[in-house]
């Protein structure tokens, strides 16, 4: 395990004590640990960001990366499993990216049951762009943009995945990296479309550290049965005095990239089809 | 025989275009030139549909109005097109429409239809019974046509085309003979070659969002999905197909998508980050009349300018417009192989009419090849955006032990971000170089189409070749046509010695401000002052067009 190295040269330009720091160093351990057990190929991973302090991931982790454009975390994933299904695709993003600017494709990512990982990196803010609100900051955030305090109801995004068909829903919180560390393992060895929204705080713009660490608790540890669909949604809007973490729903389903590739695996296949039937019979 | 032009209309859902095209298929079967032009309005039911299929001894690319043969399955036929038909031309109408019509000659369709218990839309069927016999077709001919096309369900139609056949025999006179020989080649839209030249150079992937005209690649390719031995994915939008297509490439997968003007538009950060990341992408760019949703079933080549400069910042690129039929399917394949040759993104402009006319050609299969992409050979060390002598890094695809880092981000050779003055300014070195290695390809490629002779040159591009080529036929006078295929890189060495050969330079394109005149100055400097432009959204008529030309050029 000691010989997987993911560290690259890039320095670190997060905020010393950013949430941030938690997810990545749970991610490492996580695919450190699926490696050495051979669960998986570290060759085979492959990731993907959007545009946030989120998504400088890319940078500071040695491996394939697909670093994407703001909100367009989910369609690469889906084009690079289509292409070579023995790769495993993961994504990182932002409240806003995830919820904002490309609520769409998740949405549909997730209906489509899409054989692909999403780790949201929540923390109520639009960070990078110094402080605007987002579709999951609480009424009332005083943020550059909402001076008077957010009027904006906030997104429940895991009871939309839920409802949208995701096959895989859980929390995380970044200041419980161990916890953390195992969903991703969870979600990782998934087959279908994963979510895990990451509760984190931002030390500069939303500084809810203590917030959360009072309240979170382990779902999977107060008898939550995970196949329970309609007790998974009524967990998503417990958010007052306990807010649970752990996965919240799993399901099987066929997937998408499979039903369309029926066993194909696109990037070796390097036949060339005759056309001979087209340009000849009409 | 020289030519003659058969008009079919009626309401969406008469089948007015598939008998068209099935109208096409029979004379190509015949051994004829065929083009078809299908006009219709953005309705599913209702409206007036109609086809013209032009039938020539001689290539034939446009399509006129100056009609010998009208069939009309509705009384609006009638009224809209009468006006079009040549003094000693027939319009072939339902006896039910009751009034008398010049011309005239009315035929039961709809009580044949009845006779045999068949439904309204087999009326077109009779009809063409009628024209087999105006034209001397053998029957045979097209019931063979009836059975590729209709199948199992041939055979109710068959009986109706010979009902209409014997119809006409006893009381009609015959129009013209042609002189039926072996057809060797199949009528085909521009679509339908896009779609295979790009299937000959690799394709193995087709993303898209539905957009008039472009849609029809997106039927054709889901139809053939197994035959053509590829996959088709049809996304939540734009912008979702773009991105995932990059992500598809970056994996290792030969992938292209289309829309129309309204659709590229979401698409535009795509269009970017396939520049910045390097990874190869063929979009289709189907033009329809704009701006915002215009005149969506009908055409314009409004886009070049948008297309040319799409995408924030700058990078380089390849925009090429396939000007007809039979060379869009080459030019697909062409587009595909340069766009993983250099790793840019690769814009095929296409029309309405270039997309959905059908012509009758012969397509050489072995023509287009799937070229070599530069490779890397598998190595820890692996640098997604090394520096080379040409600018081109070597590929390689996630799932060896190369780690391959692609990024929208400026970035070192490895792919991690950078915003170091000195490495960016060398990476845009690095993006720039490629267009040296382009356009030394470029020189070995047809980058423009050039006929006919003499000191008067018509430059044009796109689908309005066609019209321009049948239009310059008509003349009496020696006119030399340049149709520019690359519009970026701009074939300069090919666009200019003919500028400068030229007494009289004209330009003729689908669009009111003169788009490619602008480019064509941009690139040369050459100012052309005569253009003929049209921006009502119909394609270009030839006959009106050549008086158009005898103008200039008198």
């Amino acid at each position: 395990m000691s010989d997987i190295d993911l560290n690259t040269y890039a320095q670190f330009t997060w905020c010393p004590g950013c949430g941030n720091f938690g997810i990545l160093s749970a991610f490492k351990s996580a695919l450190k640990e699926l490696v050495s057990s051979d669960k998986i190929k570290l060759e085979n991973v492959v990731v993907a960001a959007g545009i946030g302090c989120h998504a400088k991931i890319m940078d500071y982790v040695k491996l394939n990366n697909f670093y994407s454009l703001h909100g367009r975390v989910p369609p690469p994933l889906t084009g690079i499993k289509l292409s070579n299904p023995s790769l495993i695709p993961i994504g990182f993003a932002g409240d806003g990216d995830a919820y904002a600017e490309g609520i769409n494709h998740l949405i549909h990512a997730a209906r489509r049951n899409s054989d692909i990982k999403m780790v949201i990196h929540n923390n109520q803010v639009f960070a990078l762009t110094t402080g605007q609100f987002t579709p999951t900051s609480p009424e009332g955030l005083k943020t550059k943009t909402s001076p008077e305090g957010c009027i904006e109801r906030p997104i429940n995004p895991l009871a939309l995945m839920l409802v949208s068909g995701a096959t895989f829903v859980a929390r995380g919180f970044s200041g419980n990296v161990e916890h953390l560390k195992n969903l991703m393992k969870e979600a990782i060895r998934h087959k279908g479309f994963a979510i895990i929204d990451v509760l984190m705080p931002c030390i500069v713009f939303n500084k809810v550290f203590q917030f959360y660490k009072e309240r979170v608790y382990d779902l999977n540890e107060s008898g939550h049965d995970v196949k329970d669909f309609n007790s998974a949604l009524a967990k998503t809007y417990e958010w007052r005095d306990k807010i649970p973490i752990g996965i919240f729903y799993k399901t099987e389903r066929k997937t998408f990239e499979e039903q369309i590739l029926k066993g194909k695996v696109l990037v070796e296949d390097k036949k060339i089809a005759s056309i001979a039937h087209i340009i000849n019979k009409r | 025989m020289k030519e003659f032009s058969i008009l079919i209309g009626g309401k969406a859902g008469d089948g007015v275009r598939r008998a068209g095209n099935l109208i096409g298929r029979i004379f190509n079967r015949a051994g004829v030139y065929v083009f078809v032009h299908d006009d219709y309005p953005s309705l599913i039911r209702g409206g007036h549909n109609f086809s013209v299929i032009r039938v020539s001894e001689k290539r034939v690319y446009s399509y006129h109005n100056e009609l010998d043969v009208i069939i009309a399955l509705d009384s609006e036929t009638v009224k809209k097109h009468q006006n079009k038909l040549k003094p000693k031309g027939k319009l072939i109408y339902d006896e039910k429409l009751g009034e008398k019509v010049k011309n005239g000659l009315a035929v039961p369709l709809s009580s044949m239809v009845e006779e045999i218990k068949g439904i309204p839309i087999m009326r077109n069927t009779v009809a063409l019974g009628v024209l087999c016999h105006l034209f001397k077709i053998p029957i045979e001919l097209v019931g063979h046509v009836m059975n590729e096309v209709y199948g199992e369900k041939a055979e109710p139609n068959i009986k109706l085309l010979r009902m209409g056949h014997e119809y006409a025999e006893k009381n009609f006179d015959r129009i013209k003979e042609i002189e039926v020989k072996k057809g060797d080649k199949c009528l085909i839209t521009g679509n339908e070659t896009i779609a295979l030249g790009a299937v000959k150079a690799g394709l193995k992937l087709y993303i898209a969002y539905p957009m008039t005209p472009a849609t029809s690649i997106l039927h054709f390719l889901t139809n053939h999905r197994n035959d053509l031995d590829l996959r088709v994915v049809q996304p939540e939008n734009e912008i979702s197909v773009i991105i995932m297509a990059l992500g598809a490439a970056y994996a290792g997968t030969r992938t292209m998508i289309a829309s129309s003007g309204g659709g590229f538009a979401l698409m535009q950060e795509g269009v970017s980050l396939s520049g910045m990341s390097e990874t190869p992408l063929v979009v289709v760019e189907s033009q329809r009349a704009g701006p915002s949703s215009g005149v969506p079933t009908y055409t314009a080549q409004a886009d070049l300018r948008f297309v040319l400069h799409s995408g924030h910042g700058d990078f380089p690129r390849i925009v090429l417009a396939p000007s007809d039929i039979e060379e869009a399917y080459y030019k697909a394949g062409e587009a595909l192989n340069l766009a993983w040759k250099f790793q840019v993104p690769v814009l095929i402009l296409a029309d309405k009419t270039l997309s959905e006319s059908a012509m009758n050609v012969k397509l050489n299969e072995n023509e287009v090849k799937y070229e070599k992409e530069k490779i890397a050979v598998p190595s820890k060390d692996y640098k997604r955006y090394k520096f080379t002598n040409d600018g081109i890094s070597p590929l390689s695809f996630p799932g060896d032990k190369s780690i391959v880092k692609v990024t929208s981000y400026e970035h070192d050779e490895f792919g991690i971000t950078t915003e170091e003055p000195e490495q960016i300014k060398k990476m845009q070195e690095k993006r720039f170089m490629k267009i040296k290695a382009m356009i030394d390809d470029l020189k070995k490629r047809k980058t423009v189409d050039v006929y006919g002779k003499g000191k008067n040159l018509v430059i044009t591009w796109g689908s309005s070749k066609g019209a321009v080529i049948d239009a310059v036929n008509m003349l009496d006078k020696d006119v030399k046509v340049l149709s520019i295929i690359y519009l970026e890189p701009f074939p300069t060495w090919e666009v200019l010695p003919l500028i400068r050969e030229a007494r009289k330079v004209v330009c003729v394109e689908g669009n009111i401000t003169g788009q490619l005149a602008g480019l064509v100055r941009e690139k040369t400097g050459f100012e052309i002052k005569d253009k003929i432009l049209r921006y009502d959204s119909r394609p270009f008529d030839p006959v009106e067009l050549a008086n158009d030309l005898k103008k200039v050029f008198k």
